[in-house]
């Protein structure tokens, strides 16, 4: 018994619709602890819409979710939310914020004593790789692409969630920076055994982030698998996605 | 004069008006930004309001500000003669520029923010208070910026409704032809306007974002804004005290309130009862310079408790009489019907007439060799005649006093403020006008008084209008000032202020030295 795994978040039969079009359609899916469960698909396909549906963003139209083990209904929102970290696409950090207060956002919400938040924030700064010496006091817009979307991560972590949600965050940077940022994501989710659901269009981050890929197409998972399986699949539209990477290779 | 001595002699009169208009300015916007700010936030959580809410804002804004000042007299609680139908006013006015920014600067603020601010687990009125709203900071203060700059010039106005301010001087100097007094009034509005508008640019400077990013400069901006701010509240503050003394005053019961209206005779009558008052001891309250029957609308709902006016205008204009000629049978039957009608007390006459006086230029007079009215209807076919709002629309006015002498006009009359039509007169650019008898002005612009020669208009005996429950405080002044003012005394009183630049409180107590 104690070999299986504990699920962190489940979708039990979840639907969503806006205004009678249906983007998802009869979702299941567990992801598990400790594990970084990349959400890949085309623009479109709902893997936004799955990953809001866990913070509760939005909420569906009808199935259940189920984070740790608790229904969406028995949860209360805003508790919810401060338990689960988020990054999205350009870092949506707060521009009136210095990088230290974007970063002590959650704790200060939930009134951690300043004095601890302050080395939280230091050592927060320290693990995504800026000197805090340098940056905790700069404005967002003084920093380059490749920086704010680490404060984003900075940001994520600040309470220590379990489970970190991800929609694209390295999509709108440059090739080399998002290169580097993916390898040391990966490393750091790992050493601080977050699980983590990560939202990409992109295979090959896909491959370097995710433990397991859910691969979405019209508002279904066309395939929940491991990377290594996810190779080996004869399903069409796989075969079209290991394309583009044999292709850029 | 030249207007750097009027500055000089008067300074402290633009002073008062100065903090006047500026608290007018400073309650209405804050009561604005007060109800404005919250209901703009509303708009953005319920969308659905958004179109009635700024439809009715726009609405606001476009009506007149006379015609907002004039509706909201009679209306009980909010409405009234002085500063508070002003200060009301001028928040409806403000409501439109501070919704609507509200409404932008939110909705403008980057939807990925407001997301991730939704994600960090931030409650709606975290998002709000640290998100929203510093961020949309600019946008809102630039609203209220335009909100302030459009009080500062409709506050000019509120004089009309006896509120004060910088008006005032504006009212005053179209009536007695001052451009001394109409450029105070004027640059002086300027001035605060501007000022403001540079304050509140630098406090928007203050909240824009690469400010706010730039923590040395924004410090320094805090400092000078906030020096400014003490400043402004202080001036205010004590301009606060001040109207407190003034409003504790009003509890006294033996206050009468005296009011008159918006020309130079009516305020002189008004002075003078109040001086003679004042003389007995008793508090004067002085609500003057109301515009059109606001006088009357002002008595009737016990804002003032007594003001001048003429016979004949309350009986046509009031009481919705046909015009008639007899003096003392006019004069009778308003006493009579005022006091059934209207509970109301009025005064013997106090000796002169102002009646309507048709005026052409003096040149035109001689050439022509006009003496009456009739003698004009010949020549006039082609004149441009100019007249008030006042003598267009009342009974005994222009269509009655067209038709009596059978004027023909080919141009529709011209029709303007009263104090105008006489500098339009003498300027050439209208022909005939309709004065008052006792008008300073008549001589001074060398101007002729056509005689009333079909005796069309209606005698306008001058008398004081009161309340019935002050009848006791005023009956002795109102003894003593029976058949105390003849025509050509009135006109000289006219002719000090108008002609001659004295302040209305002087002609009043220099006539009271000869009188007593």
């Amino acid at each position: 018994m104690t070999e299986k795994p504990q699920t962190i978040v489940e979708f039990q039969r979840v639907n969503f619709e806006i205004g009678g079009l249906k983007i998802l359609d009869e979702l299941n899916l567990q992801v598990n602890k400790g594990e970084t469960l990349v959400l890949l698909g085309e623009s479109g396909c709902g893997k936004t819409t799955t990953l809001k549906l866990i913070n509760r963003l939005i909420e569906p139209t009808s199935g259940e979710v189920l984070v740790e083990g608790k229904a969406m209904t028995d949860w209360d929102a805003i508790k919810l939310r401060r338990r689960i970290g988020y990054v999205l696409q350009e870092a949506g950090l707060f521009p009136h914020f210095t990088i230290r207060e974007n970063v002590a956002l959650v704790p200060n919400l939930e009134n951690h004593e300043k004095e601890k938040t302050r080395e939280r924030v230091n050592e927060l700064l320290e693990l995504v790789g800026l000197n805090p010496d340098k940056f905790a006091d700069r404005f967002p817009h003084e920093l380059s692409g490749g920086q704010r979307q680490r404060v984003g991560v900075a940001r994520a972590l600040a309470a220590n969630p379990d489970l970190l949600l991800l929609d694209e965050p390295f999509g709108a940077l440059d090739a080399i920076t998002r290169t580097n940022l993916q390898k040391e994501f990966a490393k750091l989710v790992t050493e601080l055994g977050k699980t983590a659901v990560f939202v990409t269009h992109d295979l090959h981050e896909a491959f370097i982030l995710g433990s397991r890929i859910a691969l979405m197409d019209k508002g279904r998972f066309a395939l929940v698998d491991t990377p290594e399986n996810f190779r080996k699949s004869d399903l069409p539209l796989v075969h079209d996605y290991l394309q583009t990477i044999e292709f850029q290779k | 004069m030249s207007f750097f001595e009027f500055l000089q002699q008067n300074w402290s009169e633009i002073f008062a008006l100065t903090r006047e208009h500026l608290w007018l300015v400073f309650i209405s916007t804050a009561l604005a930004v007060l109800i404005g700010v919250p209901v703009g936030v509303l708009l953005t959580r319920r969308k659905s309001l958004q179109t009635p809410i700024l439809g009715i804002a726009n609405i606001l804004q476009t009506v007149p500000s006379l015609a907002l000042f004039g509706l909201l007299i009679p209306i009980p609680f909010i409405g009234g003669i002085g500063a508070k139908s002003a200060i009301i006013a001028l928040t409806l006015y403000s409501f439109l520029p501070i919704i609507r920014n509200t409404v932008t600067g939110i909705s403008g603020v980057d939807s990925k923010i407001k997301e991730a601010a939704t994600a960090m687990g931030m409650t709606d009125w975290q998002i709000l208070k640290m998100v929203e709203l510093p961020l949309a900071a600019p946008v809102i203060l630039t609203g209220i910026r335009v909100a302030v700059v459009i009080a500062v010039g409709v506050a000019t106005i509120a004089a009309a409704i006896g509120a004060g301010g910088l008006g005032t001087y504006i009212f005053r100097g179209l009536r007695q032809n001052d451009n001394n007094l109409l450029l105070a009034g004027a640059i002086f509005s300027a001035i605060l306007a501007l000022i403001a508008d540079f304050a509140l640019g630098q406090i928007g400077k203050l909240y824009a974002l690469q400010n706010v990013q730039n923590k040395a400069a924004h410090k320094r901006r805090k400092f000078i804004l906030v020096g400014a701010a003490v400043l402004i509240i202080g001036f205010l503050g004590f301009s606060l005290i001040s109207n407190l003394k003034s409003r504790t005053q009003n509890f006294s019961n033996q206050t009468i309130r005296v009011g008159s209206k918006d020309f130079t005779e009516s305020v002189i009558l008004a002075e003078i009862l109040s001086q003679m008052l004042e003389k007995k001891g008793i508090q004067v309250e002085r609500q003057f310079e109301l515009g059109g029957n606001l006088a009357h609308d002002a008595l009737l709902s016990n804002q003032i408790d007594v003001y001048p006016e003429y016979t004949g205008t309350a009986f046509t204009a009031i009481l919705n009489h046909q015009p008639i000629t007899d003096t003392e049978a006019v004069y009778n039957q308003t006493k009579a019907e005022y006091a059934q009608k209207f509970n109301l007390i009025i005064s013997p006459p106090l000796g002169f007439s102002n009646d309507f006086a048709i005026l052409v230029r003096g040149d035109v007079a001689r050439k022509n060799n006009l003496q009456t009215i009739s003698d004009a209807v010949p020549i006039s076919k082609n004149w441009q005649a100019g007249f008030g709002q006042d003598f267009m629309s009342r009974p005994d006015g222009y269509e009655g006093f067209s038709k009596a002498y059978n004027f023909n006009f080919s141009k529709q009359p011209r029709e303007m403020d009263l104090a105008l039509t006489y500098r339009a007169l003498q300027s050439g650019q209208v022909d005939i006008i309709a004065g008052n008898s006792t008008d300073g002005l008549i001589s001074v612009l060398n101007l002729f008084q056509l005689d009333d020669d079909k005796k069309y208009f209606p005698p306008y005996q001058a008398v004081f209008i009161a309340r019935k429950d002050k009848a006791e405080i005023l009956r002795e002044t109102f003894e003593q000032l029976a058949n105390a003012i003849s025509t050509d005394e009135m006109r000289r009183l006219n002719y000090a202020v108008d002609g001659e630049n004295t302040a209305p409180r002087d002609a009043a107590k220099n006539w009271l030295m000869r009188f007593q």
